[in-house]
């Protein structure tokens, strides 16, 4: 027959964390990593209950209760700081003995390395701790390396977006495109018209039907405007319902003109938003590049503005070019009524 | 080759020779980046060519060069996790040797696509070992060879290294264990690391 000094001799080599209690409930012995535990304080001799709180199952209040749950998983937290919490399966000896408990930190295990300062001699060789802990270690490390790239594709997307040349609503060229597309054909010497156009009751249609109606008009707007333009142009959306569609080598007045009627046309044609009717017109200005010796791309599109603000101020719906008369008239109290 | 493979020479290069030196490289290898993501795959030409680029540049032998690689990678403050990672293989030299049998199965625990050649260590009289690395990283055993002098250095112990002739592509390290506790050595705690 084997002595309680005999079961601790061998049980402090396989599990250094077990408790070998009496049948009263006292602590006969306990493994060597629990030394690291208890500190200053002796546990030999103390009752069970008094060093380690059981938490559950919540129905063991006695010893005896306790010696009941033979096999089962037990929590307890040490009733001393730092409280850690632990794992437990008991089993009792032969003959009312008493127990041997064999106890583990489980998920608490990172806290209690550093807590208590353990090292992988306090584990058994077959305990998987020390790869668990080499394991969250290293995917943390892992993990850290995949945060470090996500941050810097998030950056070098947003970065992407800042220089993309399309407006994601509507597909159409930006105010950044249409600015390169400007200075080309500037720099190029190239002849070109500029056409500003300004959606007439759109702010209603936002208001009455709510930002999904107007991106969809928005989206059919584009559509239109694609439509009515040769391939070769640029169309592009400028600002909320402003676009800029620029011609190259077309200088016709009149040709120019028809198409700016002709679009007008189309964009008052109803658009369907589910069961609703979206009305809206627009308004129409344009400039031509050889109407100045040196064509300068913010004068160019000051003017096609002005020529805009003017046809919007003779009743919506209407198409200007621009003269410089119209300047002076600018500056009216009552222009912009947009 | 994998991304943490390239970076490591990348770190090396920048903390040794300077940001600079590391641009004046990759603008040499003709790649179109500066920077090897950590976390990325590259083709092996890449890295052939950017291995060359460093090898020009620095004047150095690549042997030499990547045995300073292996001793960076467990020296360097900054790439302290790669140490502590090391050292759970064991608590003493001869323990963390017999470790690395399964260094990338554990190597591939962390990283799944960083697939390692094999690594067999026999011992063929106490103190006396031999290293086989198996073909498939070229440079494999010289940053083997660096990162076994650091680690010895990091365990207090003595040793003499030597690469020996490779047979079929396999490199042969052998170790020599002059003493366990030359030295110090360097603490290692289980739990000191911040998560």
């Amino acid at each position: 027959m084997m002595s309680f000094d005999d079961l601790a001799g061998l049980a402090n080599k396989i599990c250094p964390m077990h408790v070998i209690i009496g049948p009263d409930g006292t602590i006969y012995s306990h493994g060597p990593t629990l030394n690291k535990l208890r500190g200053a304080q002796e546990w030999t001799g103390q009752p069970f209950f008094d060093i380690f709180d059981l938490q559950r199952p919540r129905w063991v209040k006695t010893v005896g209760d306790l010696m009941e749950t033979a096999g089962s998983k037990l929590h307890f937290q040490l009733r001393q700081e730092p409280h850690t919490r632990m794992k437990g399966v008991l089993v009792p000896l032969p003959d009312g003995q008493g127990a041997f408990v064999n106890l583990s930190f489980g998920i608490s295990v990172l806290d209690a390395v550093r807590d208590f300062n353990l090292t992988s001699q306090d584990f058994s060789p077959t305990d998987l701790t020390i790869e668990m802990l080499y394991l969250v270690e290293a995917k943390s490390a892992a993990m850290e390396a995949s945060r470090q790239l996500n941050l810097r594709l998030q950056g070098a997307k947003i970065a992407a977006e800042e220089q993309a040349f399309t407006d994601t609503l509507t597909g159409l060229k930006n105010r950044r495109a249409m600015d390169h597309v400007l200075n080309r054909l500037i720099n190029g010497g190239r002849d070109f018209a500029l056409m500003h156009i300004d959606l007439d009751f759109f702010k209603q249609v936002n208001d009455r039907l709510g930002h999904a109606a107007g991106d969809a008009v928005l989206q059919q707007v584009a559509a239109i405007m694609v439509d009515c333009t040769r391939k070769a142009d640029t169309v592009a959306r400028v600002g909320g319902d402003e676009f800029v569609v620029i011609i190259e080598g077309l200088m016709d007045p009149n040709r120019l003109n028809d198409l700016a009627y002709r679009l007008i046309a189309r964009l008052e044609e109803p658009i369907q938003f589910g069961a609703e009717e979206c009305r809206i017109s627009a308004s129409a200005g344009t400039v031509l590049s050889t109407s100045m010796a040196e064509p300068d791309a913010a004068q160019l599109l000051h003017q096609a503005d002005v020529a805009l603000y003017a046809a919007k101020r003779a009743g919506r719906a209407q198409h200007m070019f621009y003269t410089p008369q119209m300047e002076a008239e600018a500056l009216a109290p009552d222009s912009k009524s947009a | 080759m994998h991304g943490l493979i390239n970076r490591a020479v990348q770190a090396f290069v920048i903390n040794t020779y300077g940001e600079k030196r590391w641009n004046d490289i990759m603008d040499a290898s003709g790649l179109g980046f500066t920077e090897f993501e950590a976390m990325l795959v590259y083709p092996e030409d890449q890295s052939a060519r950017m291995l060359s680029a460093t090898e020009a540049s620095l004047e150095r032998p690549l042997a030499e060069i990547l045995e300073d690689v292996g001793t960076f990678l467990v020296s360097n403050p900054q790439l302290e996790a790669l140490r502590r990672l090391l050292r759970f293989g064991g608590v003493n030299y001869v323990e963390f040797l017999h470790s690395l049998d399964d260094l990338p199965d554990r190597t591939r625990l962390a990283v799944s696509d960083l697939r390692l050649p094999g690594l067999e260590l026999i011992e063929q009289a106490p103190g006396q070992f031999e290293l086989l690395c198996q073909p498939g990283v070229p440079g494999y055993a010289q940053v083997m060879m660096g990162v076994l002098r650091a680690m010895a250095d990091d365990y207090g112990a003595l040793v003499i290294l030597e690469q020996t002739e490779s047979q079929d592509g396999v490199e042969v390290i052998s170790i020599t264990l002059v003493e366990t506790e030359f030295a110090e050595g360097r603490a290692f705690d289980l739990g000191a690391h911040s998560l």
